[in-house]
């Protein structure tokens, strides 16, 4: 047996972790990052002479589940076409038998690092621009479930990309919504629970509480809005497979269901999977109720992210971040109770928007010394302007006086 | 006891090498109790040389008396995979003979055994002479086991192309990837150095890599006590780990 000294077993264990690209049109360049799910990986599409992003299953002896996670993780980014969502070019098995999908490189930086040292306003504007996407997938039946400021990438041009789809949720829209039902009824289909269901049912997502013997094909997970509205299914009940708490949501998952005392499998529709970071999970989602998410689980995590957005870097001397409508807007995104918060994205992004324009917002109700404060600094010019007159006028008549 | 070459001859089943090690089949039985001992003795060794500060002779004597008494005393019927490693099962066992044979007066003097296992101590000694002993000997024993599970792969890759018909690629493998980082070659020098084409030796070494990949599993197979335990030390040893 040949003697291998350190610097050879060191090499053979990371040619190891690379993955399989021989007769594939990708060549590893260098790793990127690493989840306890899997890898993104930095590759050269030979074909089209450009670098691309690989996201690639830790191991070919990963579980079927979590290689049917992937793989639906690349199919909702597919049909997410929107220029904040990052597009998927390719995906599959590769040699080695782990699971992959390609998607573009997106150079930038994470929103936290990023938002660091700008004003207040332009961060509030750069906020603006996160809702876009997500709203865009909402109107698409999907939340994302997991926004927080390492998931949301700035481009060098200043284009806002919402990263790691991971733990979407795929809900079909079956209603409108109606002044005294804002949010439309959804049937939920979690991703852990379609990967477990395509399992079972061969492709197909059971819907066992509205009709035991239906079984829904793909179309009907993308309806077309406004479908006849239905009882509202809790996506732990498709599979006893819901439960499985892996990847790299694990230790997200495990810190969730310690603090919440989740994950419990014995009640499925009380204590679903707990996925998510804390700090940014919804009260819902922290509780694992899977059933009531919705996109305002979603505006609770944006809220959230607003809140980060607001803290002012040491040193700074601006405290507009601490006035009274902002902070009301955040406490209006991030309330405990669903039906207190923004029932959309685009309201909570609305919001802020006045607030920038100088209107009254509408988680604020304002005093009449603050609407005055307001209206001066909303029309600076013209408030100096009278002013000058006044001051002009009141002189001209003491002087004609003498 | 020469290092397994047969090893890729060993059914690669889900049932664990422990399981196969107690089965009635007595060629089964033999074959796994040979590929444990193939797979452990050199970490065995190394780890009592550096543990107990055993001289070389009675380091030599201690490994062929623990692995005779796993042979013998069906030692591995104690072990419970859903409580530990297979590794970390056979650590304990080598701590407790040691502290046993302290302890016991009349204890068997050991090179009695019954079976004498041929080893090669003498490339063992100097594997372990050269080799950095930092951390624990609890660490040093992981180390010494990773090392040995690759340079198994290696025999077994290396016994593998030979039966294929590929020494070619497995020298370029070698030459590649098992070279001093220093001296390592550039592809164009390894296509001049076997005469080949600089696309053969990519080819080449994705072919042998992706077998050696292969065997790595295998040989793991044959190293762990149970499917639980070889899926987690893939991942561990396979999955992606931070830089």
């Amino acid at each position: 047996m040949k003697f291998l000294p350190d610097q050879v077993v060191a090499r053979l264990q990371t040619g190891m972790q690379t993955p399989d690209l021989s007769g594939t049109r990708y060549r590893a360049i260098e790793l990127l990052g690493q989840g306890g799910m899997g890898a993104v990986w930095l590759a050269q599409d030979s074909i089209l002479q450009r670098p691309v992003a690989l996201k690639v299953l830790a191991a070919e002896n990963s579980s079927a589940d979590l290689a049917s996670r992937l793989m639906q993780e690349a199919v909702i980014l597919a049909r997410l076409e929107h220029p904040g969502i990052v597009p998927v070019h390719d995906a599959g098995t590769l040699p080695d038998g782990r699971t992959f999908y390609c998607m573009k490189l997106v150079e930038g930086k994470t929103l936290d690092r990023y938002a660091l040292k700008l004003p207040l306003r332009e961060r509030l504007r750069l906020f603006q621009r996160i809702a876009e996407p997500l709203a865009f997938a909402h109107s698409r039946g999907i939340i994302h479930r997991d926004l927080k400021p390492a998931n949301v990438m700035v481009g060098s041009f200043g284009e806002v990309l919402i990263m790691d789809w991971g733990l979407a949720k795929v809900m079909a829209t079956t209603g409108a919504p109606s002044p005294t039902n804002p949010v439309p009824r959804q049937v939920v289909v979690d991703l852990e629970e379609s990967s477990a269901a395509t399992q079972i049912s061969g492709g197909a997502f059971s819907t066992p509480k509205q009709d035991p013997g239906h079984v829904m094909d793909a179309t009907e997970l993308y309806p077309p809005a406004k479908q006849v509205s239905g009882h509202v299914v809790d996506a732990t009940e498709l599979s006893p497979l819901a439960k499985q708490v892996s990847g790299h949501e694990f230790t997200r998952a495990v810190q969730g269901s310690l603090k919440t005392g989740a994950l419990a499998p014995e009640n499925p529709t009380a204590h679903g999977t707990v996925l998510g970071t804390p700090g940014y999970m919804a009260p819902e989602q922290e509780r694992g109720e899977v059933n009531l998410i919705d996109q305002r689980t979603d505006v609770f995590a944006l809220g959230s992210i607003l809140k980060h957005l607001l803290q002012e870097p040491p040193g700074s001397q601006e405290h507009e971040s601490y006035s009274r409508p902002l902070r009301a807007i955040c406490a209006k995104a991030t309330s405990a109770g669903m039906s207190a918060r923004y029932p959309s994205v685009q309201d909570l992004a609305a919001d802020v928007g006045r607030y920038l324009d100088g209107l009254p917002v509408s988680a604020y109700r304002e005093n009449i010394f603050e609407r005055m404060a307001r209206l001066v600094s909303r029309n600076r010019v013209a408030v100096v302007l009278v002013l000058a007159y006044l001051f002009m006028r009141l002189l001209f008549i003491l002087f004609s006086r003498r | 006891m020469a290092p397994n070459p047969q090893g890729d001859a060993f059914p690669l089943t889900r049932h664990s090498v422990v399981a196969a090690a107690q089965g009635p089949d007595p060629e089964e039985r033999s074959r796994a109790t040979d590929a444990i001992t193939s797979s452990y003795w050199r970490p065995v060794y190394k780890y009592v040389r550096l543990r107990w500060h055993m001289e070389r002779e009675d380091a030599e004597d201690f490994t062929q008396d623990f692995f005779s008494r796993l042979l013998e005393k069906d030692f591995l019927a104690s072990y419970d995979p859903a409580k530990g490693k297979l590794r970390t099962f056979l650590r304990t066992c080598i701590d407790r003979l040691f502290m046993n044979q302290l302890r016991d007066a009349h204890r068997q003097k050991r090179g009695d055994a019954a079976i004498h296992i041929s080893l090669d101590f003498e490339e063992a000694e100097h594997e372990f002479a050269a080799s950095t002993q930092t951390g624990s000997a609890e660490d040093y024993f992981e180390k010494e086991w990773v090392r040995t599970l690759f340079a198994l792969a290696v025999e077994r890759l290396r016994v593998q192309c030979q039966s294929a018909g590929k020494t070619a690629q497995f020298a370029v493998f070698e030459r590649y990837d098992l070279g001093d980082e220093d001296s390592r070659p550039s592809y164009a020098v390894l296509a001049e150095e076997f005469r080949i084409a600089a696309t053969d030796v990519t080819n080449y070494l994705a072919f042998t890599r992706r077998e050696f990949r292969r065997c790595v599993l295998s040989q793991l197979r044959d190293m762990t006590g149970s499917d639980d335990e070889f899926q987690r030390e893939a991942r561990s040893l396979l999955g992606v780990v931070p830089k």
